[in-house]
Formats: structure tokens, sequence, C-alpha cells
């Protein structure tokens, strides 16, 4: 079991075998072929992160980075001091997101397969979902940061394929002409919007280098400093580097450089406690500074990846794609990668307190913009995104407050819940879509007219207002969702309850006990966001499935046939995870149940990694709070949606309601927020792009740089070398030399008579001469003599 | 012994150049081409005349051998030379080498 952290590379590269074979043969091997190769890789590599939590168990939690030889060395450059290996990590914190990865994925693998059953591209949907598993496993398992930027934009390429995935399909739509063109705007939108993102985690990287002089989290076999034991727990070299070291001049060790021993976060530690300062050309900025601004431009990165304010607006959009994308990127898994970068860097972010406040309030603010605007949203799977972009506002917000604990809870116990109601609204969506096209076949057997359109409002299968009583239809859906939806809510003892409670807590703690105003301000928030969360999630159980259902559509909605069954099952097993999981972290002092299950195991798993993570504690009166004003706010939704009659036509009672027409119009416009981007951002950004193009571009460069400075010079040019030069200097010679040869030639050729007469004439003249010349000297020496 | 007229060298060596410049004067001037021939003839005989005679002056035989040479040259010169008249004679009737100015430039 000790050489179990051997096999970590095959997280990577079972799935890779996967999405190869289904890429090459996904042809020829059918459906069922294709779903076997995939959902087989992402199990196996389910069973390489067990065996991998089993070892790091034997281990006694010891972190490991391994490395295969020929891949490790990834990019070395001796000149620069530059050299980044491709190792892998296997720690609590790596291990924790490659069982949520691989578990949580292999489960939306298996109910992909009955939800993409008959699609034509069937085989390429399984070879970029295991292509999404390498690139989130390359994320999460790097030793270093730019192997986790690797797996940082693998997964966003990912992202965007598969949310334009049904790039071309034909169903008319609105606003984008078709669907198609709609969801492939969808998957441009995140594209650039990461991009945004992507460029500040860029820049944090380059500035990590520059700081550092390494990229590598920790270097293999070194042992983070504890903050609790201080310099006293500094790892051998370290200390060595420490004595000898001055500050801001990293010394030698045994002539090494220090970035060839030391990790960042040993070195950030080291540099703090010394005080040093870090040089760029003529500037010198403290370490504190330096550290500062690279988890600013970090948080940038993050806000693009987890679809924080301000650029969560991706997020909504990309539920374009098929609902398993949006459940296992969308949801689960790629989204919590900026949370995840922080917890990883939690001894950076420990390190600046500036930095920490703002995360916090991003995620706080992201928490109640997301909650707001999904309690005034119609189609099913954008609550649950907006949704998303609130439950990552918590844990960005948890992490921003140093609960980095809490943080990585939320994300395990979301993972769960969020796959869960993810998948349940795609199996609603399936159905009501079978249900359209049943209710069209009957009416058409008898001879009759069916439509689903409402009095104003074309049929949507996505659409909550076309649905309702699907409880007595999907009778396991619903036990699902429902637990999914509890969960999500925070009702004990559902997983939700566990992990945001521990984050409110926090939060209070942080403001109560530290006295930072951020910490009053995030508990105030997300507990108002926490009770929206009940009541949106209230407000879509009631109108999906009570009542009676308001289309044709939604009474022969079924959950038979169709893979309808696989992907039921999945739900269950979903279902019974959400209710569980919780229990892994469990605070102490909690009535009875901390009694019963061991106390935060999840906390004390991570504290072997994460070196700032702390356990929780219970406030019994804060539960009661939470658990009663979320079952206040259900209740409040179950008023409001329970029976069919309350959605008129296609108002909402909110909206029917005057005084609160305003808010829910604000939410259901989703706070302007997106029109607001648009009119000031794209649309001076288009007019700035037109200026330039138009001026620019065409005016200036294309008509005169171009036509009038390039193409009148050259032609001017060209004229002068043509006429002049060519015609009269080079041809002129050449001409002239013909002309002479010929006009000597015409000259000479006189001579040539033709008659023999004149040639022997010549000829005898011509010996005469040589007579002559010969005898000449001989008559001068005879004379002369 | 009957006494032996002594022709003096300079005799020889006077008719010989005479002998020449009439059949130098015979090609440049004539136009049939068989007298132009005839003349040719003439210029080597008189060179051959001029070598027996300086053999003889200097007593060695290599002028009288050298004759030997040309006078061979010269038969098989004439029989190219005569075969060329006959077929230029078949094509052009005529052997007027004035006629035969084809190589004018």
């Amino acid at each position: 079991m000790e050489n179990f952290p051997q096999l970590v590379p095959l997280v990577v590269f079972v799935p890779l075998i996967g999405l190869l074979i289904n890429l090459f043969l996904g042809k020829y091997l059918g459906e069922r072929g294709v779903s076997i190769v995939a959902v087989g890789a992402a199990a196996i590599a389910f069973a390489v992160a067990i065996l991998l939590w089993m070892a790091l168990a034997a281990n006694g939690y010891e972190a490991a980075v391994i490395e295969i030889r020929p891949l490790a060395n990834w990019i070395t450059i001796p000149e620069a001091a530059l050299d980044i290996k491709w190792q892998f990590r296997v720690d609590t914190l790596s291990v924790t997101m490659m069982l949520v990865v691989a578990g949580i994925g292999s489960l939306i693998h298996l109910y992909a397969t009955g939800y993409m059953h008959g699609d034509p591209l069937f085989p390429r949907f399984f070879v970029y979902l295991n292509l999404f598993l390498v690139f989130m496993m390359i994320l999460v398992t790097g030793n270093n940061f730019l192997v986790m930027f690797v797996g940082w934009e693998g997964v966003g390429l990912c992202s965007y394929l598969l949310i334009s995935f049904w790039w071309d399909k034909r169903q008319p739509d609105r606003k984008f002409g078709t669907v198609g063109w709609k969801n492939s705007l969808a998957g441009r939108k995140a594209m650039i919007v990461n991009r945004i993102g992507d460029f500040g985690l860029l820049l944090a990287i380059f500035l990590i280098f520059w700081t550092f002089g390494t990229l590598d989290y920790y270097k293999p076999g070194e042992v983070p400093i504890l903050p609790a034991h201080g310099e006293a727990a500094t790892h051998g070299e370290a200390e060595a580097a420490h004595s000898e070291g001055e500050a801001g001049t990293p010394a030698a060790a045994e002539g090494l450089p220090l970035s060839a021993t030391m990790g960042v976060f040993n070195q950030a530690e080291m540099m703090l406690q010394q005080g040093a300062e870090v040089h760029f050309g003529p500037f010198t900025l403290p370490i504190g500074t330096v550290i500062t601004l690279a988890t600013l431009l970090m948080l940038l990165g993050v806000t693009g990846k987890s679809a924080q304010i301000p650029l969560f607006v991706w997020l909504p959009d990309a539920m374009a794609g098929p609902t398993p994308v949006s459940a296992l990127i969308h949801a689960a898994t790629m989204v919590t990668a900026g949370v995840y970068l922080i917890v990883r860097s939690n001894v950076l972010f420990h390190a600046a307190p500036v930095s920490s406040a703002v995360v916090a309030l991003v995620g706080t603010f992201t928490a109640l913009v997301g909650g707001f605007i999904a309690l005034g949203q119609w189609d099913i799977k954008r609550v649950l995104a907006y949704s998303t972009v609130s439950q990552l506002g918590f844990m960005v917000a948890a992490a921003g407050l140093g609960a980095y604990a809490a943080a990585m809870f939320h994300l395990v116990t979301h993972a769960f819940f969020k796959a869960l109601l993810f998948l349940g609204s795609g199996a609603v969506i399936h159905a009501m879509e079978h249900g359209h096209h049943h209710a069209h076949e009957v009416a058409h057997e008898y001879g009759g007219h069916h439509s689903d359109d409402l009095p104003d409002l074309p049929f949507d299968p996505q659409d909550m207002r076309f649905m309702g009583g699907l409880k007595e239809r999907m009778p396991r859906t619903y036990r699902a969702y429902l637990i999914g939806m509890l969960a999500l809510a925070g009702i004990f003892p559902f997983a939700g309850f566990w992990s945001k409670d521990e984050i409110l807590l926090d939060a209070l703690k942080v403001g109560f006990l530290n006295g930072r105003l951020e910490g009053y301000i995030a508990f105030g928030l997300l507990l108002v966001s926490a009770l929206f969360t009940a009541f949106y999630m209230g407000r879509q159980v009631y109108m999906i499935f009570h009542g009676e259902p308001r289309t044709e559509a939604a009474k022969y909605a079924g959950e038979r046939g169709g893979g309808m069954n696989v992907m039921v099952n999945v739900l269950i097993v979903l279902a019974i995870g959400s209710t569980l999981i919780g229990l892994i972290n469990v605070p102490t002092g909690f009535w009875v149940v901390d009694r019963i299950v061991p106390n935060h195991v999840f906390t004390d798993f991570l504290a072997h990694t994460v070196v700032y993570a702390h356990a929780g504690s219970a406030n019994m009166l804060l539960a009661f709070i939470a658990v009663f004003g979320a079952l206040a706010m259900i209740y409040l939704a179950r008023i409001l949606y329970r029976r069919q009659a309350v959605v008129q036509g296609t108002r909402d009672p909110l909206e029917a309601n005057p005084q609160t027409a305003g808010i829910f119009t604000l939410a259901n416009a989703r706070l302007y927020w997106d029109e607001t981007y648009d009119r000031y951002l794209e649309q001076p950004f288009n007019r700035a792009a037109a200026w330039l193009g138009d001026r620019l571009d065409w005016a200036f460069l294309h008509d005169f740089v171009h036509d009038v400075l390039i193409r009148d010079a050259y032609n001017a040019l060209g004229r002068v070398l043509a006429t002049p030069v060519d015609l009269g200097l080079i041809d002129g010679a050449v001409n002239g030399l013909g002309r002479l040869v010929r006009r000597a030639g015409g000259a000479v050729r006189r001579l040539q008579t033709g008659y023999v007469r004149v040639y022997a004439l010549s000829v005898l003249l011509g010996a005469l001469l040589i007579v002559v010349l010969l005898v000449a000297p001989l008559l001068q020496q005879a004379l002369g003599g | 012994m009957e006494p032996t007229i002594f022709v003096p060298t300079d005799l020889y060596l006077m008719l010989s150049a005479v002998l020449f410049v009439m059949g130098t004067l015979g090609v440049l001037i004539r136009r049939n081409a068989i007298v132009i021939f005839m003349s040719v003839e003439l210029m080597l005989n008189a060179g051959n005349l001029a070598m027996v005679a300086l053999a003889r002056q200097w007593g060695q035989v290599d002028g009288q051998v050298f004759v030997f040479f040309v006078m061979t040259v010269a038969a098989a010169e004439v029989a190219v030379g005569l075969a060329l008249i006959v077929s230029i004679f078949r094509t052009r009737k005529s052997i007027n080498i004035d006629d035969l100015h084809n190589l004018k430039g």
C-alpha cells in the first residue's frame, strides 16, 4: 500500500486512453461500446482515487510527489533557471478533489449514457467528457501552478466544446434564430469571459515565479512550515537557507538556489518571517505587498472560472450545454476549480488579509446576487445555474474568511446535491420532451389538434410554467429531487445543512472574535442568501412537481423508457450521497449527532495539507435559526406556488402582486446585469472597435497608409524602375550591345565576297606578310651586322 | 670525263620564282577551275624545283626526299580536286568559279 501513490498518473491517463479509443473507434463501437469505455475509464479513475486515499491513510497522510520519468522534465531552460516539472501531487486536498471529480464524474457519465441515448454525436460527447476528466485531473494533481494552469485552460476548452455541443441544432429560437446559434454564442461567451480571468491568473503565476523562482507548491519531500510550531518545524534545508540567507536575496543552500529546494508556500512563510523585499528592476516592494498583489490577480482568475462577480455572467448561459455537462462541469467540478485554487494557496491568502477580505466580500455579494436572481427565473436550469453561482459565492466567501476546510466541505456536499438537482432537472426536461412528443402522437391518432403553447408563450421543455403535477408521473425523480432541494436549502440532516452552517458560523466568528467587518457583512448577507436559496428551491419544486399539469406535455411525461431508467438510478445514488455526505464533517458540540459519528473528520483530513484549515464548531441557536428560516421560506413558497391556479397564464404570483412585482421583475431581468455589461462594456467596446476599424484600420491604415503611402509610392517607384531604369538603362545597354555587334558584323561581312579568288589573294598576302616579318629581322641583322 | 655544265643554283631559283608567280597569277586571274587547278600544280612544282635545287646546293638529300612527299600529296590533291570539280559541274553545269559564290556574306 506504500507504493499506491505511484498509481496517480492513472487518473489522468486512463480517461485519456478511454477518449482515444472512443475518438478513433467510437463509430464502430456503437452506443453500448462507447458507454462501457467512457464510464469504465471514469470508474477506474475513481477506483484509483480510492486507492490513493487508502494509501494516504496508511502513510499517515503524508503527501507524496510522483513523477513519470519521460514526462517529468516538462520545461527546462537552465540559462533562465527555469525548471518546471510535471509532477503529480498526492495529498489530502488533491485526493479530495480526485474523489469528487471521479466519483461524481462516473455517476454523471453513467447518467449521460441514458440522457444522450440516440444522439448522432454520442461518441463525440463522451470523448469530450473524458477529455474533461483528463484536464480536471491534471488541474488537481499538478504539483505546480503551471501544470494547474494547463488543466485550468483544458477544462475551459472542454467547457466551451460542451456548452456549444449542439451548435447545429435547427430548432427555432426567438432571440437567436436557431437554438444552435444560441448554444455556440453561449460557448463563445464562456470562452471570452474566462479569458479575462485567466489573464489575471497568468499574471499571478508570473509574479509568483518572479518572486520565488519556482512554481512548485512544495518540493518532493518538503514539509509545510506549520504556523503553530513556527520556525521549529522548518524543513532541514530551508533551515540552513534561513540562517544563512539575507533579506531579499535568497542564499544558496549547498550551492543550490533556494528555489531548487523550497516550494512557493514555504518560501513565502520564510520571507514573511524575514520581512524580505522583492526587486522589480528599479522598484522594490515588501513581500507582503507582493503576495497581496499576486492573490488579488489570482482572485481575478477565480472570478472567471468559479463564476464570481464580476465575471459570473457566463455560467447561466452555459446551461445551453447538455444537462449532464451542466451537472458535471458547470456545477459539481470545473467551477469549483477556483475554490480549489484559493484553498491550495491558503498560505498566500492567509498572508494577505486585504486580499482575503476582498475574496470574502466578492464571494458574499456573489452569493447574494446569484440567490436573488434565481428567485425570478422560469427556466428550470437557469434557476439551478444562478443557485450554483450563489453556492460558489458561499465557498469563495468561506475561503476568503479563512474557513478553508468549510469551503472544501461545501464544495464536496454541493457537488453531490447540485449534481443531483441538475441531473433531476435533466430527467424532467427529458420527460417533458417525450411527453410533448407523445401528446403530439396521441392527438394525431385521434385526428385532433394539439398544442403545448401557453396563451402568449411557445412551448419550451425547460420552462417551469409548462410543468406541474409531475410528482405522480415521476415519483422516484420527485423524491430524489426533494432530497436535493432539502440539502441545498440547508435542512437538517441533509448535506447542505452541515456545510452551510459551518460557513455561516465561521463568518460570524471572524466578525465577532476577530472584529473584522467583512465577517459581519458576510454573515448577514450569506444568511439572507441562504433564505433566498430555500425560497427559490421551494418555488421550483412546487412549480415542477405539485399541482395539476399545465400542459399536455406535462400530462404525458413519465420516467420510463428512452434511457430514463439508468438516469433515475443515478439520481437515487446521488440522493443517498446528498443525505449522508454531510456526516463526514460533523462539528463538535452538535446536539446528539456528535456522539454518534466522529467529529470533523474531513477537516482533520484536509488539515494535513491545508496549513491554515481549522475545525468549525457548532452553535445550536444559529443552526436552529438557519433551519427554521429555510423551512419558513419553503412554506412561503408552498403557499405561493402550490396550486396550479397560482400561476395565472405566464405570470408569477410575486409578479401579480403589485407590492412585490418590482422585485420579481428585477430578479427576472437578472438585475439587468448582462444588459449593463452590454450597454457599458460591450457596446462601447463594439463602437470603439467599429470606430477603430473604420477610422484606424480602413480610413487610415487601408486608405491612407496602404493605398496612398505604400501602394502609390510603390507604384511610383515601380514606374521609375520600369520606364527609365529598366527600359532605358538596362534594356538600352543590352540592346545597344546587340546593335553594336550587328553593325560590326554588317561591316565585316563585306569581306566575305564568296569569290575564291579573293580568299586566295588574302592567303597570298598573309603568306607574304609572314615572309616579310620573318625575313625583315634577318635582313636587318645582315645589313646592321 | 665529259665536262658537265654546272648550272648555278640562282638560275634554278629564278626559274622557280617565275613559275611560282605564273602559277599565283593563274590562280588569281583565271576563272576556269581546271586552269586554276593546273596553276596550283605549277606553284607546287615551282616549290619542288626550288627544293631540289637547294638540296643540290647544300649537298643534302632532305629536300629531294621532301619533293617526293609533295608529289604524292599533289597527286592525292588532284584526285580529290578533280572529283570535286566533276561533282560541281554536274550540279551547276559550270566550272566557272565566279559562279560559285554561295559563301558571300
